[in-house]
């Protein structure tokens, strides 16, 4: 179990280093991305004007404030509250996000599935869990919002935030097939059985 | 007691941003509960986390979330209280709408087939109002959650039949915690309905999961099922955040309803480790917030 400082951009052999249980902290630029944000560019052919190659998204819609644009607000909007959503419902778009975008690592919490764990294995990629829920802590990580692309999405836009020791996160799914949350899901299904059995529940 | 709409339209405005901010004192204990108890430790600095994050939304006055979910009021209404219900009603939206703006917070609420956000935290029977009545005669407690869409996502309902007993509860609860996983942002509070039809039903379990912590079931069946699906729940390894861990649920609370004679119903609804519900009680004597 490692820890690495990473600044994004990062290139491939950082990204396939990654292994689970791994912990990582970011630095510099990370992109927030969400439901809308995604069903508007892969389903509704929007496009955006941000270069995502070897860059972080983070899926996230957050709770903003809209101020003059100055050197500390560049972008217009103030962070007050960015926290993590669900992963799981944004799946389908996690190899399109690699393949088009150049994505190579996914900020998220409660995990992902099988489509973007062979994502990972095919194109080097890695999800970073967060602990979600902990937005005011996370809140503190963020310096500014540089950027704001799909701005008529609002809150779920495409925002360019510049972080500052964003972490730690665990990596629980990595380039090697690896995830934390099939292990436990495996491990569930025996225990599943033993409490179903202590309950007196019939087979 | 006459009651004041502005007095309303202020508190519920209040509601909303005290439930986002201030988490309930029986959660904390229930974090430092199931610290102690933890064993593994990835689970141990994810709980570490949680609780540093509450540290940090109390010190830089933020919300414990992002996430300002569908807003839900409750408001219950004694005997001698005496107000319009259709004026109460708008009062309390024009307080989630003033709460959404004048903060500001995210407004979470779309259009179901347009998708469209008005930035108001409102829209087609949202804020989602509830009325029910007190025996206390000199008393309107309005109740504000602010439902998340991790742990509003996952919810379940499944009509069992009669000859599939209480093992079909059971055997649901354990099958929707392991389904959920990580997604809920647990430990959560695993709220079931068991019993009524399908509607009221799913809304029992909701009433769970919003109950505070320590407290229990009125009938003595359901607080049985509550303490053997608690102590069951927390064998399943599913762990803070999904990452594994002892630490899965804080409590399984049931609420139950009778139901037909050709009917076994039962939903499942969670609350997350946010556990955001806050109240305000209007008496003679004034306001008091509380949880």
């Amino acid at each position: 179990m490692a820890h690495y400082e990473l600044t994004l951009p990062v290139d491939d052999d950082h990204v396939r280093r990654l292994r689970v249980n791994d912990t990582v902290t970011l630095q510099r630029t990370l992109y927030g991305i969400r439901d809308a944000t995604l069903i508007h560019i892969f389903d509704r052919g929007r496009t955006s004007r941000f270069d995502l190659r070897g860059h972080a998204v983070i899926h996230t819609a957050p709770n903003v404030r809209r101020v003059e644009k100055s050197a500390a607000h560049p972008a217009g909007y103030a962070p007050l509250c960015v926290g993590t959503t669900t992963s799981a419902r944004m799946e389908r778009f996690t190899r399109p996000l690699m393949a088009q975008y150049g994505v190579r690592l996914i900020v998220g919490k409660g995990g992902m599935g099988q489509d973007t764990l062979e994502a990972f294995r095919d194109l080097g990629g890695a999800y970073l869990a967060i602990v979600g829920g902990a937005a005011a802590l996370e809140t503190t990580w963020i310096e500014a919002i540089e950027d704001v692309d799909l701005d008529d999405l609002n809150p779920e836009s495409l925002w360019k935030f510049r972080i500052r020791d964003f972490g730690p996160l665990l990596v629980a799914m990595d380039s090697h097939g690896g995830s934390v949350y099939r292990q436990v899901q495996d491990d569930a299904a025996a225990r599943r059985e033993r409490a179903l059995a202590d309950l007196g529940v019939r087979r | 007691m006459d009651v004041d709409l502005e007095a309303v339209e202020a508190a519920a405005k209040e509601l909303y941003i005290r439930a986002l901010k201030i988490l309930p004192d029986d959660i904390k204990r229930g974090f430092a509960e199931l610290v102690g108890r933890e064993t593994r430790a990835t689970a141990k600095t994810v709980l570490g986390t949680m609780i540093r994050n509450i540290e940090v939304a109390e010190a830089t006055d933020n919300l414990l979330c992002q996430d300002t979910g569908l807003p839900i009021y409750t408001v219950t209404i004694g005997r001698n209280v005496l107000v319009d219900g259709v004026d109460l009603a708008a009062a309390i939206r024009r307080g989630c709408e003033r709460a959404t703006r004048e903060h500001p917070l995210r407004s979470s609420v779309v259009h179901p087939l347009t998708r469209e956000n008005a930035h108001t935290s409102t829209g087609p029977r949202i804020p989602d109002i509830r009325f029910e009545y007190s025996d206390r005669p000199e008393e309107l407690t309005i109740g504000m959650i602010p439902k998340g869409s991790g742990s509003e996502n996952n919810s379940w309902l499944r009509m069992a039949i009669p000859a599939e007993g209480v093992d079909a509860i059971k055997r649901f609860v354990i099958d929707c915690v392991l389904e959920a996983g990580g997604r809920t942002c647990p430990p959560t509070i695993v709220g079931v309905g068991v019993g009524g039809t399908a509607d009221l039903c799913v809304h029992l379990a909701k009433l769970a999961a919003t109950r505070a912590l320590g407290t229990h079931c009125a009938d003595p069946e359901g607080a049985t099922l509550e303490r053997e699906l608690t102590k069951a729940v927390n064998t399943l390894g599913v762990g803070p955040q999904g990452l594994g861990g002892d630490a899965t649920a804080f409590a399984v609370h049931v609420e139950l309803a009778a139901t037909h004679i050709t009917m076994n119903p039962v939903a499942v609804n969670m609350q997350c480790h946010s556990a955001r519900r806050a109240t305000a009680t209007f008496t003679p004597q004034g306001v008091t917030y509380g949880f």
